[in-house]
C-alpha cells in the first residue's frame, strides 16, 4: 500500500512548527502505524533526513506511551492505541495527517513527541491510597463485592496516554482524572482518602491548565481502555459532596 | 495546654473555601448546572402560563393580572430570575476562556469524534438565545416593540381595565416575520437544551452509565415537547386557530 | 575467586528469619542521611523507591519513559503467584518454592527461592491495600487461577492485565513519595554508565533524552531495576526501549552477568507476519487453561482450513507428550514441542510458523459467554493484529523471546560483587534458574522491591557512614567525559546503515544461533559473525542529528551498540554450558526422546563472567549450587 504522510515536524518546544510532506511506499496492510512510520523513518535515513520523533514504547497497546493524533483523531481510526492501528484501516492511496497529540498542558518536546507530565502531578496531588509497605492486613480480610471491584477495574484500565484530553476540544483531562478517583474512591481500601482525593485531584488538574468539561464526550470515543465518561459524573458527584463538605467544615 | 502547643492546621474561613470550590473548574460548572436547571424550570413554567392562551382571553388576562398584583414579590422573582440568567452567562464566559486558554493550538485535520453539534454549538445556540431574550422582553415586557399592541386593554364587565396580554400576543404573532423569529429562536433553544439538560445530570454527578443513554434521549425528548409547546401559539394563531377577540 | 553468597546459615525456613532479625538497622534520623539511586521505574524499581522513601531515605528514580508508569512491566498479563492457598487446594509456601525452583531447572539458589515464596504473601496483601482491583468472586473474596505448568490455583489477575494494574500499584506509591518529596524523579532519563568509586558504586551518568545533557549523579548506593535483554533478538515481547546498557556498562564496570545465556521463549506469541515487523506481541498464557495446542499430523494439511481438518487428523501435541500437564507444560517445554513440530513441517501460517490454538471445546463446554469473560480482551487483541476472529476459528500462535532469567550477578542482600550495587527484578540472575514459571516475574519484581531490598541494603549502608563521595571525585569527570565520547563517536561514524538494519541483522542471528535450540556449531559461528557485525557497525552506522537534543537514533545506536557486545557473551555462555537445562537447548544434550539432558554433574553453578575487555574473552568465575535441602530431579511433565 502506498500512502500520502503529512507529518508535523517541530525542532523543539520553543521552536514553530509545520507540516511535512512525506511518501510511505510499499507498505503491508499488516504493518502497524508505527511500523509504518518505522518503514517512512529507514527511507529518511537512507536519504540523509532526520527521522521523524514519535513516542513509543511496548507497542502492545497497553503502556499509553503512543501519542499521534491521525487525521484528527488521537490514535486515529480504531479503537486502540496507535500501536495497534494496522494499516489495513486505511485507504490505499489516501493522505493521512499524523499530528501530534495537542493540548495546552502537553507541550510539544520535539516534532510529534509531547510532554505529558502533567498527567503524573495529577497522580502525585492524590491519585493513590496511603498505605505504607508491610502494614497491610490479609488481603481477604476487607471483602469486595464482585460488582464493584469490575467497576474499579473498568476505571482502572487507564493507560494515561492523555488521549482524552487531546481529543478534547477544551483540552480537559476529565475523563482521565475520573477514572483514576472512580477506581480509588470506588474501593473500601481508598474511602479514607474519598475526599481529599477528589478534591486534589481536580485542583492539580486545574492548576495544570487543561479546560473544563463540556460533555462533548470525544473522549470517551478516542479512550483507548474504554473508560466509560459515567466516571465523570461519578467524580462530579464526589467532588461536589467534598466541596459541600470542606465547606462546612465536616471533612473527615 | 497552651495555644501555640494546638496542632498547626491552618484555618480557612468559609467564604473563603466556598470561592475556592465555586472558582474551581468543577465548581463553575456546578453554577452553570444549578442555574441552568432553574432557567430550565423557569421556562416549563413559563410554557404552562402560556399555554393558557387557548383557555381563552378571559382566562389568560386573569393570569396576567394575577401575577402583575403579586407586586414586591413579582420583582424579586423577576430580580431572582435575572440573577440566575446572569450567573448562568457569567460562569460560562468564564469556561469558555478557560477552554481556549487550555487549546490554544488546534489540530490541522479536523475530526468531531463522536460528539453532536448540539454539543459543539451550546456557546451560539447560547448567544442567539440571549439575543433571542433581550428581545422577546423589549416586545412583551417592556413594549418596546410592537408598543401599539403592549397598550391594548381589556374591559371587564365591571366597567375596571386590565391589560389585554391575549391581544398583544395574538395581534404581535399575526405578523410574520416575528412568528418566524420567534420560532427559529425557540429552535435554537430547543438544541440548547438538547444538550444542556442531559448535561445538567452529567455535571451534577445524577448519572452512570446505565442513565446516561437514557438522560440523553429524555433530555432531547423533552426538548422537543418543550419546542412544540412554545411554537404552538404562534403557529395556532398563523393559521388562524387563535384569533383576536375584539369587544363586542 | 570465590563468590560470597551471603546465606544465612540455618534450616531452609528459617533463613530469612533469621537474617531479618539480625540485619542491620539503620536509625531514622540516619537514614535520611543516605542517598539512593533507583534506576528504572517498574514493579522492582518503583516498588523499591516508593518503599525506602517511606523509610527516609532519600531516593532519586529515573526512567527512559516519559513516565514512571510506562515500564515494561506493565505489559505482564496473566497474573501473580502467592502462596496463599485460599483455595484451600494444598499450597504453600513450600510447593510454590519447589514448583519455582524446579520450574528453573534446578538452576537457582535454594534460599533466595524459598524467600521469594515465603515474602509472596505478603504482595498480594500489599497491593489490594493499594486498590489494585484484583478478580474477585461474588461473595467478594480474591479470585485465584491455575497457571503455567502449576497445579494448584495461585494465581492472582486483575483481568489480562495484572502487570499493568500491579505496577499502578506501585507507581502510585511512588507518587505518593514523589510529592512529599522523598523521592526525586527523572523520566525521560537514561543511565549510560556506573560511577566506582575505590571500588564502591557511588552513581550514575545519565543521558537527559530530551536536550541530550549528559550529567553525573552521586548516591550511597545504586539499585539498578533495568528489567531484561530480550531484545537483544530485536523481535520480542519486550517493550521497544527495553535494553541491557544499564546492566551492561555496569558489567563493564566490573560488575558479574550471570547466565546470560538463559532467556526465556514464551510459547503463546502471535506469530511474525513479515520482514517489517517491529515486536511480537505476547497473548497471556492463560489462554492454555481453556484452549487446546495442535497441528495437522500431516504436512499436507497445513495449508488447508483448520475447520476442515477433521479431529482424528488433528495432533494435540502437548497432550500425548505430556499427559498429565497437557497444554500446561512448562514454558520451555511447550516452546520447543512448537518448534519441533514446526522444523517437522507441520506448522501452519504464513512461513509454517505456528501452531493452532483451539477454543472450540472450551466454547462448547463452557460457552463463549464464559470464554469472553475470561479472555475477551485477548481474544480482540488477536483479532485487532491478525484480523481473525478466534471464536471462530482457532488461533494461530508461536514462541517469542519473553523474559530473561539471566542477569547481573547478586547475593542474598541483592547486592552485586561490587560494592553498593544493588540488582532487582529481571535484571538480576538470583530466583527463577533456567526457565521462569508462569506469573512469577511480578512477583519477583516486587518481593525484591517491597520486601527484600527494604532489609537487606542496611548491610551495605551501615558500613557507609561517613563515606559520603565527593561528587567532584575524577571518577565522576572521568564517566561524564568517557559517555559524552561513546556519544560523539556514535554521531560522526556517518556510515550508510541505520540502526535499526544492525539490530534486526543481530536479532535474526541470535534467534537462529541462540534461540531456542542451540548448538556448538552455530554458537561459535554465531560469535564470529556478532563480531563482524560489531565491526562494521562502528564503521557504517548513520546517526543523524545532534546530540544536544532529543535523537532518538542516537538511543537506539547506543543501546544496540551494547547489544552487539552482549550478544558475545550470551553466545560464550551458552557455548560453556554444555547440557540443556530450561530455557537452555543444547541440541547436542538431549535423550534419545528428544527431551534436555541436564548435567548436574558438571554444570550445577552460576556461570558469572567478568568484563575483561572489547574483543577479549571475559573470564568465568563459578557459583556453585548446593542443594541442602532438596534434591535435583529430571524435570518430567508427563
Amino acid at each position: 500500500m502506498n500512502f500520502h504522510l503529512k507529518v508535523w515536524r517541530q525542532k523543539d518546544a520553543n521552536s514553530p512548527g509545520r507540516l511535512e510532506d512525506y511518501e510511505a511506499r510499499n507498505i503491508p496492510p499488516d504493518a502497524s502505524f508505527l511500523e509504518m512510520l518505522d518503514i517512512v523513518n529507514e527511507d529518511l535515513i537512507s536519504k540523509g533526513i532526520e527521522p521523524i520523533v514519535f513516542d513509543h514504547d511496548c507497542r502492545e497497546g497497553i503502556c499509553g506511551m503512543c501519542s499521534l493524533t491521525i487525521n484528527g483523531i488521537p490514535h486515529g481510526p480504531s479503537t486502540g492505541t496507535t500501536c495497534q492501528l494496522y494499516m489495513r484501516k486505511f485507504e490505499d492511496g489516501s493522505t493521512i495527517y499524523i499530528e501530534p497529540f495537542r493540548a495546552g498542558p502537553f507541550p510539544v518536546i520535539r516534532d510529534l513527541s509531547v510532554n505529558r507530565s502533567a498527567l503524573d502531578r495529577i497522580i502525585q496531588a492524590g491519585g493513590f491510597i496511603s498505605e505504607r509497605t508491610g502494614s497491610a492486613p490479609d488481603a481477604n480480610s476487607i471483602p469486595i463485592p464482585k460488582t464493584i471491584a469490575d467497576e474499579a477495574m473498568d476505571a482502572a484500565a487507564c493507560i494515561g496516554c492523555g488521549a482524552c484530553a487531546a481529543a478534547c476540544p477544551n483540552s480537559s483531562a476529565m475523563l482521565f482524572v475520573a477514572a483514576k478517583v472512580s477506581h480509588l474512591n470506588l474501593l473500601p481500601q481508598g474511602k479514607p482518602e474519598k475526599d481529599r482525593r477528589v478534591l486534589s485531584m481536580v485542583e492539580q488538574m486545574d492548576k495544570e491548565g487543561f479546560g473544563g468539561c463540556s460533555n462533548f464526550y470525544q473522549c470517551e470515543a478516542v479512550c483507548p481502555a474504554h473508560i466509560p465518561a459515567s466516571f465523570i459524573a461519578k467524580m462530579n458527584r464526589d467532588y461536589l459532596v467534598a466541596s459541600i463538605k470542606r465547606t462546612v467544615g465536616v471533612m473527615p | 495546654m497552651s495555644a501555640s502547643g494546638s496542632s498547626s492546621a491552618t484555618v480557612v474561613s468559609i467564604p473563603c473555601l466556598l470561592t475556592r470550590w465555586l472558582l474551581s473548574s468543577l465548581g463553575k460548572k456546578t453554577i452553570v448546572a444549578v442555574t441552568g436547571s432553574l432557567l430550565v424550570l423557569f421556562l416549563i413554567g413559563h410554557l404552562l402560563g402560556n399555554l393558557t392562551i387557548y383557555l381563552g382571553q378571559d382566562v389568560i388576562n386573569t393570569y396576567a393580572q394575577k401575577l402583575q398584583s403579586m407586586g414586591p414579590l413579582l420583582w424579586i422573582v423577576r430580580l431572582g430570575l435575572l440573577a440566575v440568567f446572569l450567573l448562568h452567562i457569567i460562569f460560562v464566559v468564564l469556561l469558555i476562556a478557560e477552554n481556549l486558554r487550555a487549546s490554544a493550538t488546534k489540530y490541522i485535520a479536523k475530526d468531531n469524534m463522536g460528539s453532536t453539534l448540539f454539543a459543539r454549538t451550546m456557546k451560539y445556540t447560547g448567544l442567539i438565545v440571549l439575543a433571542f431574550v433581550v428581545f422577546h422582553i423589549s416586545h412583551f415586557t417592556l413594549g418596546l416593540v410592537q408598543p401599539e399592541f403592549y397598550h391594548l386593554y381589556q374591559t371587564l364587565p365591571d366597567g375596571s381595565k386590565r391589560h389585554d396580554v391575549y391581544n398583544m400576543v395574538v395581534r404581535g404573532f399575526q405578523n410574520v416575520p416575528i412568528s418566524i423569529f420567534y420560532i427559529l429562536a425557540l429552535t435554537f433553544l430547543t438544541f440548547h437544551l438538547s444538550h444542556g439538560v442531559a448535561s445538567i445530570f452529567q455535571t451534577l454527578g445524577i448519572s452512570n452509565r446505565f442513565l446516561r443513554p437514557l438522560l440523553e434521549r429524555a433530555s432531547i425528548a423533552f426538548a422537543w415537547l418543550l419546542w412544540a409547546g412554545y411554537v404552538s401559539i404562534p403557529i395556532s394563531i398563523l393559521l388562524g386557530f387563535v384569533q383576536l377577540k375584539l369587544p363586542a | 575467586m570465590t563468590l560470597d553468597s551471603k546465606i544465612p546459615a540455618g534450616p531452609l525456613e528459617k533463613k530469612w528469619t533469621t537474617f531479618k532479625n539480625n540485619a542491620k538497622i539503620i536509625s531514622p534520623a540516619n537514614k535520611r542521611k543516605f542517598e539512593i539511586i533507583v534506576v528504572g521505574s517498574g514493579l522492582a524499581g518503583a516498588s523499591a523507591a516508593a518503599t525506602l522513601s517511606e523509610l527516609g531515605f532519600r531516593v532519586k528514580c529515573f526512567c527512559y519513559q516519559d513516565s514512571p508508569r510506562r515500564a515494561h512491566s506493565i505489559a505482564a498479563q496473566g497474573g501473580i503467584n502467592a502462596a496463599k492457598n485460599y483455595q484451600n487446594d494444598g499450597d504453600s509456601v513450600y510447593r510454590l518454592f519447589y514448583d519455582t525452583i524446579k520450574g528453573g531447572d534446578f538452576r537457582a539458589r535454594e534460599a533466595n527461592v524459598y524467600r521469594l515464596a515465603e515474602v509472596s504473601a505478603s504482595i498480594i496483601d500489599q497491593c489490594v491495600a493499594q486498590g489494585v482491583p484484583f478478580a474477585r468472586e461474588y461473595g467478594g473474596l480474591l479470585a485465584n487461577r491455575s497457571f503455567g505448568g502449576a497445579q494448584v490455583s495461585r494465581t492472582f489477575y486483575a483481568r489480562g492485565q495484572t502487570g499493568q494494574q500491579l505496577l499502578l500499584g506501585a507507581y502510585q506509591a511512588l507518587c505518593k513519595q514523589i510529592s512529599t518529596g522523598g523521592v526525586q524523579m527523572f523520566p525521560r532519563t537514561e543511565m549510560l554508565d556506573l560511577v566506582v568509586v575505590d571500588g564502591h558504586a557511588k552513581g550514575i551518568v545519565v543521558r537527559d533524552l530530551v536536550s541530550g545533557k549528559i550529567s553525573a549523579h552521586a548516591a550511597d548506593a545504586v539499585l539498578l531495576c533495568t528489567g531484561g535483554y530480550g531484545n537483544v533478538f530485536y523481535l520480542s515481547t519486550n517493550a521497544k526501549g527495553c535494553n541491557v546498557t544499564a546492566t551492561y556498562r555496569a558489567y563493564k564496570r566490573g560488575a558479574f552477568f550471570a547466565n546470560p545465556c538463559f532467556t526465556q521463549i514464551h510459547p503463546t506469541c502471535i506469530p511474525v507476519s513479515g520482514d517489517y515487523q517491529s515486536k511480537l506481541t505476547l497473548m497471556s498464557e492463560s489462554l492454555r487453561n481453556d484452549g487446546r495446542v495442535w497441528v495437522p499430523k500431516r504436512k499436507e494439511d497445513c495449508s488447508k482450513h483448520p475447520s476442515q481438518i477433521p479431529e482424528e487428523d488433528r495432533d494435540y501435541y502437548l497432550e500425548r507428550k505430556y499427559p498429565s500437564y497437557g497444554n500446561l507444560a512448562p514454558r520451555d517445554i511447550s516452546s520447543r514441542a512448537a518448534k519441533e513440530v514446526c522444523d517437522e513441517g507441520r506448522g501452519v501460517g504464513p512461513g509454517g510458523l505456528g501452531v493452532y490454538l483451539d477454543f472450540s471445546d472450551a466454547i462448547k463446554r463452557l460457552g463463549r459467554k464464559v470464554i469472553e469473560e475470561r479472555y475477551g480482551n485477548l481474544f480482540e487483541m488477536y483479532e485487532n493484529i491478525t484480523g481473525e476472529n478466534a471464536y471462530e476459528v482457532p488461533m494461530r500462535i508461536y514462541p517469542a523471546v519473553h523474559y530473561t532469567m539471566g542477569g547481573l550477578w547478586v547475593d542474598y542482600c541483592l547486592m552485586s560483587n561490587l560494592p553498593g550495587l544493588h540488582v532487582l527484578g529481571e535484571a538480576n540472575f538470583s530466583d527463577h534458574g533456567a526457565n521462569r514459571l508462569g506469573a512469577s516475574a511480578l512477583m519477583q519484581g516486587l518481593a525484591d522491591g517491597y520486601f527484600i531490598i527494604p532489609y537487606t541494603i542496611g548491610e551495605y549502608l551501615t558500613t557507609q557512614f561517613g563515606k559520603k563521595v565527593d561528587p567532584n571525585h575524577p571518577a565522576f569527570q572521568e564517566a561524564v567525559q568517557s559517555i559524552e565520547k561513546f556519544t560523539n563517536r556514535l554521531l560522526s561514524v556517518n556510515g550508510s546503515r541505520s540502526v535499526d538494519s544492525f539490530h534486526r541483522e543481530l536479532g535474526l542471528l541470535m534467534w537462529n544461533n541462540c534461540g531456542m535450540a542451540r548448538n556448538r556449531k552455530g554458537l561459535e559461528e554465531a560469535i564470529e559473525k556478532i563480531q563482524k557485525l560489531r565491526d562494521e557497525f562502528w564503521k557504517n552506522v548513520r546517526v543523524l542529528g545532534q546530540g544536544d537534543c532529543m535523537n532518538q537514533s542516537l538511543e537506539k545506536a547506543g543501546r544496540v551498540a551494547d547489544f552487539l557486545e552482549f550478544a558475545e557473551l550470551m553466545c560464550r555462555d551458552a557455548l560453556m554450558r554444555e547440557e540443556s537445562c530450561g530455557g537452555h537447548f543444547r541440541t547436542e544434550y538431549q535423550t534419545p526422546d528428544g527431551e534436555a539432558l541436564r548435567n548436574d554433574e558438571e554444570f550445577s553453578f552460576v556461570a558469572c563472567w567478568k568484563f575483561e575487555g572489547v574483543n577479549k574473552d571475559p573470564t568465568l568465575i563459578k557459583e556453585p549450587l548446593n542443594y541442602e535441602f532438596i534434591k535435583p530431579t529430571t524435570r518430567s511433565y508427563k
